[in-house]
C-alpha cells in the first residue's frame, strides 16, 4: 500500500480542515434541527421572524463577504511577496469583522429591549445558539486574522483565510435559513 | 526493557490488576443483588456495594494510566524517569488513600466530619483527606513525569499522553467544590465525570494506542502522529460542549438540549477514528510483533470502544430519545461497554504489553492471554445485549405505560439473572488474564532444532 493520501493534495493544512468540517457538521445539524422543529409549528416561526431585523442581517452578509474577499487576496498577495499590502488587508478583514459584531450587538440590544429572549419561542432558542455560536466564531476569526497578519507565514495566512472563509461560508447557510425563509 | 526506571510500571500494574479483581468480585455482588435483592442489605447496602464497584474500577484504571506513563515516557523521552523513589511514594499515597475510603465507607467512620467523613456524592465520595492526598499524588506525578519529558525527546505520543494526565488532575479540583444547589453541584460534577471520560481520557487512551501501534506494527512515526493529531482535536471539539448532554434534565437551562444533542452526537468521530486508526495501522504495518495477545488487545480496544462508547453512547445521547430512556438499563448497559471497551482494554493492552518486557521473560502465555480476551469481551457483549433488551423492556413499561419502578424491576428479573451469568464469565476471563500475565511460563526448548523454544 503506498504512503501517499488523498489528504496530501489538500491545500493547506490538514488540521484546518477537519476543524471546518467538523464546524460544518455542527451547523449543519443546527440548521437541520431549526427546520425538523420548524415543520411542527410554521406559523409560529414565521411569526417569530418577523421581529428579527432582516437589513441590519443583509448588511451584515455584505461586510462578511467583502471581508472575505479581503483574507482572499491578502492570501494572494502574500504568495507574492507582498507582505506591506497581504497585512493591511487581513487588518482590514478583521476590521470588517468588527464591524459586523458591532451590528450583531446592536440586533442583539434591540431584541433584549423589546423582551425578547432565548426560551420567547423556539425560534429564538435556535436564533440565538446558531447566531450567539457563529457570532463567538467571527470574534475568534478576528483574533486569527490579527494573529497571522502579525506571524504572516504563508502557512499561516492560508490556515487563517481558511478559517474565515468558514465562518463567512456558515453565514452565507444562516442568514436565508433563518431570517428569510418564509 | 530499555531503562531501569520503567521497572516502576510493574508496581502500578501489578496493583491494578488486585484492583481489577476486587472491582469484578464487586460487581458480581452487586449483580447478586439485582437478582436477590435483601442480600448483604444490613450489612453493605447496595449503594456502598456500588460505589465500591465503580471506584475500584476508576482507581485501577488510573493506576494503569500511572503505570503506562512510567513505562513508555522512558522509551519516547529516551531517558530514565526524574525519580523512581517519588513515583513509588505517590503509589504508597494512592494506596492508603483507596484503603481509607474503603474502610469509611464500609464502616461508616466519622459521618459527618468535614475532613474525615464521607462526603456521599456519586464517584467524587471519598474524604477530604483522601481527595488532597490524590492531588498530591497527581502533583508529584506530574512533577516526575514532566520533568522527565523537559530534560528528554518530546514526540506527540508524549505531548499529547501530558496534555491528558494535566487535563485529568486539573479538572478533579472540582471535586474540592460542593455547591448547596444540587442542580449546580451537578453541573460542576460533571466537569469531572464527564470531562475526564469523554475529554482527558481520550487523549490518554489516543496516545497510549498510538504507541501500541508504532511499537506493534511497525508504521511510521510521522503517519501515527498525524493520526493522533486528527484524534485528539475531533475528541476535544465533540467532547467539550458534549457535556451538554448531562445538562437535560437537571434543572439546566433548555438550550442545553441542542447543544448537548448535537455536539454528543459528534463523540461517535474521534472513536470511530481510533478504530480506523488501529485497523489502517495493522494493514499498512510491515512489522510482524511477536506479542500477538498485545495486537488483539489494541484492536479490540478500539473496536469495543467504538460501540460502547460511540453506538451505545449515542443511542441514547438525542434529548429526545434520552427523555425517555434516562437512568435506566440502557444507561447501565452503555456504561458497562463504553468502560471496558475504551478503558479496560487500553489498560490490559499495554499490561499484555509491558508485562514481558518489564519482567524479561519472552514466553508469555499467548494463548490463555487471548482466550482471556475472548471471555472477558464475549461476556462483556452479552451482559450489554441483555441490559439493552432489559433497558427498553423498562422504558417502555416503566416511561411510556406508567407502571411502578419496582413492579417492573420484577419483570426484569430474567434478564438480571442472565446479566448474573455473564458477569461470571467475565470473572474467569479476568482470573485468567492476571494468571496469563502474572505467572510466566518456564522455558521450553526442545533438542529438535527446527521447533521454536517457547
Amino acid at each position: 500500500m503506498s504512503d501517499a493520501s488523498v489528504f496530501d493534495e489538500l491545500p493547506g493544512d490538514l488540521m484546518i480542515w477537519v476543524l471546518i468540517v467538523s464546524e460544518l457538521l455542527v451547523f449543519g445539524a443546527g440548521l437541520a434541527a431549526f427546520l425538523a422543529v420548524r415543520i411542527a409549528d410554521p406559523a409560529g416561526f414565521a411569526a417569530a421572524q418577523d421581529a428579527l431585523y432582516r437589513t441590519g442581517a443583509g448588511l451584515n452578509t455584505l461586510v462578511l463577504v467583502t471581508s472575505g474577499a479581503l483574507a482572499a487576496w491578502a492570501l494572494r498577495l502574500r504568495e507574492a511577496e507582498r507582505r506591506g499590502r497581504a497585512r493591511l488587508c487581513l487588518v482590514g478583514a478583521a476590521l470588517l469583522g468588527l464591524v459586523f459584531l458591532a451590528v450583531k450587538s446592536a440586533e442583539y440590544a434591540g431584541k433584549a429591549g423589546e423582551g425578547i429572549g432565548w426560551d420567547t419561542h423556539p425560534f429564538f432558542t435556535f436564533y440565538y445558539l446558531l447566531t450567539g455560536f457563529h457570532a463567538a466564531h467571527v470574534a475568534a476569526g478576528v483574533a486569527v486574522l490579527l494573529l497571522v497578519a502579525w506571524k504572516d507565514a504563508p502557512r499561516n495566512v492560508e490556515a487563517g483565510a481558511a478559517f474565515w472563509h468558514m465562518v463567512d461560508l456558515v453565514w452565507m447557510l444562516l442568514f436565508p435559513v433563518i431570517y428569510l425563509l418564509r | 526493557m530499555k531503562y531501569q526506571s520503567q521497572r516502576i510500571a510493574l508496581a502500578y500494574f501489578s496493583v491494578a490488576l488486585a484492583l481489577f479483581a476486587i472491582q469484578i468480585l464487586g460487581g458480581l455482588l452487586v449483580g447478586w443483588v439485582y437478582v436477590s435483592p435483601n442480600f448483604l442489605s444490613e450489612l453493605v447496602p447496595f449503594s456502598t456495594l456500588r460505589m465500591l464497584h465503580t471506584n475500584s474500577l476508576i482507581v485501577w484504571l488510573l493506576l494503569g494510566f500511572f503505570g503506562a506513563a512510567y513505562f513508555l515516557i522512558p522509551e519516547e523521552a529516551e531517558r530514565d524517569i526524574h525519580s523512581s523513589k517519588l513515583a513509588y511514594l505517590q503509589l504508597a499515597i494512592l494506596v492508603l488513600g483507596t484503603l481509607g475510603v474503603v474502610v469509611t465507607y464500609l464502616f461508616n467512620l466519622f459521618e459527618g466530619h468535614w475532613l474525615l467523613g464521607k462526603e456521599g456524592r456519586e464517584f467524587i465520595e471519598q474524604p477530604k483527606w483522601v481527595k488532597a492526598g490524590i492531588v498530591v499524588a497527581a502533583l508529584i506525578f506530574l512533577y516526575n513525569v514532566t520533568m522527565t519529558v523537559l530534560k528528554g525527546r518530546k514526540t506527540a505520543i508524549t505531548n499529547i499522553l501530558l496534555l491528558g494526565l494535566w487535563g485529568l488532575a486539573l479538572l478533579f479540583l472540582f471535586s474540592f467544590y460542593n455547591p448547596d444547589n444540587l442542580a449546580v453541584d451537578k453541573q460542576y460534577w460533571w466537569y469531572i465525570v464527564h470531562l475526564w471520560v469523554e475529554g482527558v481520557w481520550e487523549l490518554i487512551m489516543a496516545s497510549i494506542l498510538a504507541y501500541l501501534m508504532l511499537k506493534l506494527t511497525g508504521v511510521d512515526r510521522e503517519i501515527v502522529e498525524k493520526w493522533l493529531y486528527v484524534i485528539v482535536a475531533a475528541a476535544l471539539f465533540s467532547g467539550i460542549l458534549g457535556t451538554g448532554h448531562h445538562y437535560y434534565w437537571i434543572g439546566t437551562p433548555g438550550y442545553w438540549q441542542w447543544i448537548g444533542s448535537i455536539f454528543s452526537s459528534l463523540e461517535v468521530i474521534p472513536f470511530f477514528a481510533m478504530m480506523a486508526f488501529a485497523f489502517v495501522m495493522v494493514w499498512k504495518g510491515r512489522r510482524d510483533h511477536p506479542n500477538k495477545a498485545a495486537l488483539l488487545w489494541s484492536l479490540g480496544c478500539a473496536t469495543l470502544a467504538f460501540f460502547g462508547a460511540g453506538v451505545w453512547g449515542f443511542l441514547h445521547t438525542l434529548h429526545g430519545v434520552n427523555y425517555y430512556t434516562h437512568g435506566t438499563q440502557i444507561t447501565a448497559a452503555h456504561g458497562h461497554l463504553a468502560f471496558y471497551g475504551a478503558y479496560v482494554c487500553l489498560n490490559i493492552a499495554i499490561f499484555t504489553y509491558a508485562m514481558p518486557i518489564l519482567r524479561n521473560r519472552d514466553p508469555y502465555n499467548q494463548v490463555l492471554n487471548m482466550a482471556a480476551f475472548w471471555l472477558m469481551s464475549g461476556g462483556m457483549a452479552f451482559m450489554t445485549f441483555t441490559l439493552t433488551f432489559a433497558g427498553t423492556v423498562q422504558t417502555h413499561m416503566q416511561r411510556v405505560l406508567g407502571e411502578y419502578y419496582m413492579d417492573v424491576q420484577d419483570q426484569l428479573a430474567v434478564f438480571y439473572w442472565m446479566r448474573f451469568g455473564s458477569g461470571v464469565v467475565v470473572l474467569i476471563g479476568v482470573l485468567l488474564l492476571i494468571y496469563a500475565l502474572a505467572v510466566p511460563r518456564r522455558e521450553v526448548i526442545s533438542d529438535n532444532a527446527t521447533v521454536a523454544a517457547e
